[in-house]
């Protein structure tokens, strides 16, 4: 409860001009968090139709109000273990900029958390884990309370012909 | 240059292109010698609007060629030049030369100036050569009024204030207009960046050349107003201005002084000029223009070359008004029934309303209908957007070939969708060229088997059935089978012991790596002909087939979907799956009679059917799918037919067959292997297409080997089974 009050009054003093909104989410117990504007909508997990021969993040694809829009497990996309899918398994609908062309894509995510004001330079630079794929996907590290928040770029974790990142 | 006028640029090169397309079609309709006025002036009003263009957006490459074109024009239309047939074959030539300026501007390249200079010679020797008769009628003309007409160069340079004092340029230059004939030349480099810009100032400056037979004095008068609020110069062409840079700067206390010492020169100018020929005055004159042009030309090139690029890569359409009012109307209907339906549907549910709503629900599909229709017409457009194309190269090919052609042209308001349309193009080109070449005899040889000596291509477009048909038909000699059966055994494409119908024989022509042509033209010939025209088609989901009598002539006929943006699909399953196979390449579905499959090779499984060989493809195996029914005998198999090959497709189920609409995959995702799209069903989920072609790549590349398998079975085929 500490944390929301904080996260709160963070919220009020939102004026700063370098601060940036991060919606963060919840993957396997830790709290990631994205460019509040790169986010379309949130729904819930619906089926999705298998696309044949593609890599086992890609859930398939799903009718978005009549545009075909691709469905990525980020768990798999990082590489952590699958779960069944939840009442609060919520897609996040994004729209990136992936190699000049703008694309909309889902991403399936154990629960949305909260959304926090951080200003961009108090984000640390990924330690130099040289063992883990996923750094790659890491824009920076920042602390909101007492908790750890992974701030991802998208444009890495959505570009899927970039295999620079993948395990395998 | 800080206005922005690049917006403008795209209806500009629309509209050029479609003057000159208009140019070339009327140019075509020009017999020499029997010129009528109204074509001409299609033509001239044509140029003459490229050229207006090109010159407002400093396009001056184009305007000035046009220039010299519009001249010529001119003349014939006033009569005093006789058009001739080297005059209609330059004109085509610089139809296309615009197009290609024209297309490096859009493409924001440097135009390649090479040709249009050269054919600007030849445009300006023909100027410069005046027919006799014409300087006599011009020197009779001069006699009768006693006067001497003189070009002046009249350079306007307004102060900003200029409208402040209550004048408007433009009536003086309508008055200037009245006196001769002027060209007027815009100098818009003073402009300020557009939040400076102040509408009540003046930025521009003029410079025009006036061609009159009144004397100076009347020039001056006109700007009589205006002399103590501009720096005005006027001065007889005659090779005084030469070192002058256009956008030269004068100090306006000098101007007066220049004015008056002008005025003498100008005075003297006509009066020596009296005594020269008219020739060498107009040489002068055009002498010292083309050095002004060309300074012109230099200063605008640079400022081009500084312009930032922006993307034209999208298109436009133009849509009858009428179509847009059918919507409109569609439209009305819908929201009248979507007001029944909600209003039925805030009702208490009773017996009588749910009647109402059933009739309601079938009005909104009959709605969905037609306005799903109506938004399929407004990309369509008529047929005569590709048709046009022809005349024009039948006339130059023909030309080369030094063959007699009449090109007839039927259905040319057939609709159809405009991106097949773009894509139809290229293959009926290739297949009018192969008529005119290969089909059509040449006069002699007509005339020895008794035909007329003027062959005919004729070019007919109709809708079938949802599908456009195009026939190109020739009365040429026909297609040789016994030349095909020959070149196919020497090609290996067939054994020398199979016996073909000449049908048969006739679709050979579309296999890979096949031409008869005796020798190798630059027209056609070079074997990769029409496999390509067939392969191109088929992309489109159409089909292309040939019929041919000897001596008579032959056809080849294109069929087509009317548009790209739905399809006729039949819906199957595959384990949990639905997927969607393109109706038009089905061939037929059937359950397996397993005593008549056998394994090939590397686990291949071919079906004889009848006296074909059908290798089986899993579709859950291809697609990596668990669940789905494996044993043959509780399976069915789909036959499809791609790029000549068949292939049967193992799927758990039949479903529906209904039309889809084709949505992008690769938009928000990236391309599929064996998947052409994707299509949202009624239920609202997501259905693949299947790419037949993709698939038999893809296959093939699962399995090393079995593409050859497939080749070797095409061999097989032809043996009577």
């Amino acid at each position: 409860m500490i944390d929301q009050v904080e996260v709160n009054q963070q919220l009020m003093f939102d004026g700063e001009s370098d601060e940036k909104q991060f919606l963060t989410f919840m993957m396997h117990d830790e709290e990631y968090g994205m460019d509040i504007l790169a986010v379309q909508e949130i729904r819930g997990w619906e089926p999705v139709t298998t696309i044949p021969n593609s890599p086992n993040f890609v859930r398939g694809a799903m009718n978005l109000r009549g545009t075909i829009v691709p469905i990525i497990d980020l768990r798999m996309r990082f590489g952590i273990n699958a779960i069944e899918y939840g009442p609060l398994t919520v897609v996040i609908v994004v729209s990136v900029k992936i190699k000049e062309q703008q694309k909309i894509m889902g991403l399936v995510v154990d629960a949305v958390s909260d959304v926090y004001s951080i200003a961009e330079e108090k984000a640390k630079d990924v330690p130099d884990f040289q063992d883990s794929d996923n750094a790659y996907f890491v824009h920076g590290l920042v602390n909101v309370g007492q908790k750890m928040v992974v701030l991802l770029n998208l444009e890495k974790v959505l570009d899927l012909s970039d295999k620079s990142g993948l395990k395998g | 240059m800080s206005i922005d006028l690049s917006q403008f640029f795209d209806v500009f090169f629309e509209e050029s292109f479609e003057g000159l397309d208009a140019m070339e079609a009327e140019l075509l309709n020009l017999e020499p010698g029997t010129e009528d006025s109204e074509t001409i002036n299609t033509i001239f009003r044509a140029a003459h609007s490229i050229k207006g263009g090109s010159g407002t957006f400093g396009f001056v490459s184009v305007s000035d060629f046009t220039h010299v074109l519009e001249t010529l024009l001119d003349q014939i239309r006033d009569g005093q030049r006789v058009l001739t047939a080297e005059h209609v074959n330059l004109l085509l030539k610089s139809v296309d030369c615009v197009r290609g300026l024209l297309s490096a501007l859009q493409a924001e390249e440097e135009p390649d100036l090479s040709e249009s200079n050269e054919l600007k010679a030849r445009f300006e020797a023909i100027l410069g050569d005046e027919s006799p008769e014409v300087v006599e009628a011009e020197q009779s003309e001069t006699v009768s009024e006693a006067l001497q007409s003189t070009t002046y160069q009249i350079d306007f340079k307004p102060e900003s204030h200029l409208f402040k004092t209550g004048n408007e340029p433009l009536y003086m230059f309508s008055e200037l207009a009245e006196l001769g004939e002027l060209e007027v030349n815009v100098f818009h480099d003073g402009l300020p960046e557009f939040l400076e810009f102040d509408p009540e100032d003046c930025f521009l400056h003029w410079r025009f050349f006036l061609t009159t037979t009144r004397e100076e004095q009347a020039i001056s008068e006109i700007f009589e107003w205006v002399e103590d609020d501009a720096e005005i110069k006027i001065e007889a062409c005659g090779g005084l201005f030469e070192d002058e840079s256009p956008s030269e700067q004068q100090p306006s206390a000098s101007s007066t002084s220049s004015d008056a010492g002008n005025l003498e020169t100008v005075q003297q100018a006509p009066a020596q000029s009296e005594s020269a020929t008219n020739n060498e005055q107009n040489k002068q004159a055009e002498e010292s223009l083309a050095a002004v042009q060309k300074k012109v030309e230099s200063v605008k090139s640079n400022k081009a070359e500084s312009r930032k690029s922006t993307d034209s890569a999208a298109t436009s359409i133009r849509v009858g008004i009428d179509k847009v009012d059918s919507l409109i109307n569609m439209v009305g209907e819908l929201v009248i029934t979507q007001a029944m339906l909600s209003q039925i549907g805030d009702q208490d549910i009773t017996e009588s309303s749910i009647a109402a709503l059933q009739e309601g629900l079938t009005q909104l599909a009959h709605n969905t209908r037609d306005l799903q229709e109506n938004v399929m017409r407004i990309r369509m457009l008529p047929i005569s957007f590709v048709f046009s194309r022809f005349p024009r190269l039948v006339r130059d090919t023909s030309q080369k070939l030094k063959k007699q052609v009449e090109l007839k042209l039927v259905g040319e308001q057939t609709e159809l969708d405009k991106t097949v349309m773009e894509k139809l193009s290229d293959p009926m080109v290739h297949l009018v060229r192969n008529s005119l070449d290969h089909g059509l005899e040449t006069p002699e040889d007509r005339i020895a088997n008794g035909k007329n000596p003027v062959g005919t291509v004729t070019l007919n477009a109709f809708h079938q059935g949802g599908n456009i048909v195009i026939e190109i038909m020739d009365d040429g000699k026909g297609l040789d089978t016994e030349k095909i059966r020959s070149k196919a055994i020497a090609n290996g494409l067939i054994n020398e012991s199979d016996e073909l119908s000449s049908e048969e024989i006739n679709e050979l022509i579309f296999m890979p790596g096949f031409s008869t042509a005796d020798s190798v033209s630059d027209i056609s010939g070079r074997g990769v002909g029409m496999d390509v025209v067939r392969r191109n088609i088929q992309a489109l989901n159409g089909s292309v087939e040939v019929t041919s009598k000897q001596g008579v002539g032959s056809t080849f006929t294109i069929r087509l979907p009317l548009t790209l943006a739905i399809l006729d699909g039949q819906l199957v399953q595959v384990a949990t799956h639905t997927y969607i196979i393109p109706l038009i390449s089905i061939v037929e579905s059937l359950q397996i009679d397993i005593t008549k499959v056998s394994k090939v090779g590397k686990g291949l499984e071919v079906l004889r059917l009848r006296d074909e060989y059908i290798p089986i493809l899993r579709l859950y195996d291809i697609f990596s799918h668990q669940g789905a029914r494996e044993e043959l005998d509780k399976t069915l198999l789909v036959v499809v037919e791609s790029d000549n090959y068949k292939i049967g497709l193992l799927v758990d189920d039949l479903l529906a067959q209904q039309q889809v609409v084709i949505k992008s995959l690769e938009a928000n995702y990236q391309k599929v292997d064996g998947i052409s799209g994707a299509t949202i069903l009624g239920d609202g989920t997501v259905s693949l297409i299947i790419d037949i072609s993709g698939l038999i790549k893809l296959s093939g590349l699962r399995r090393p080997g079995s593409t050859e398998l497939l080749v070797d079975l095409k061999g097989e085929e032809a043996e009577p089974a």
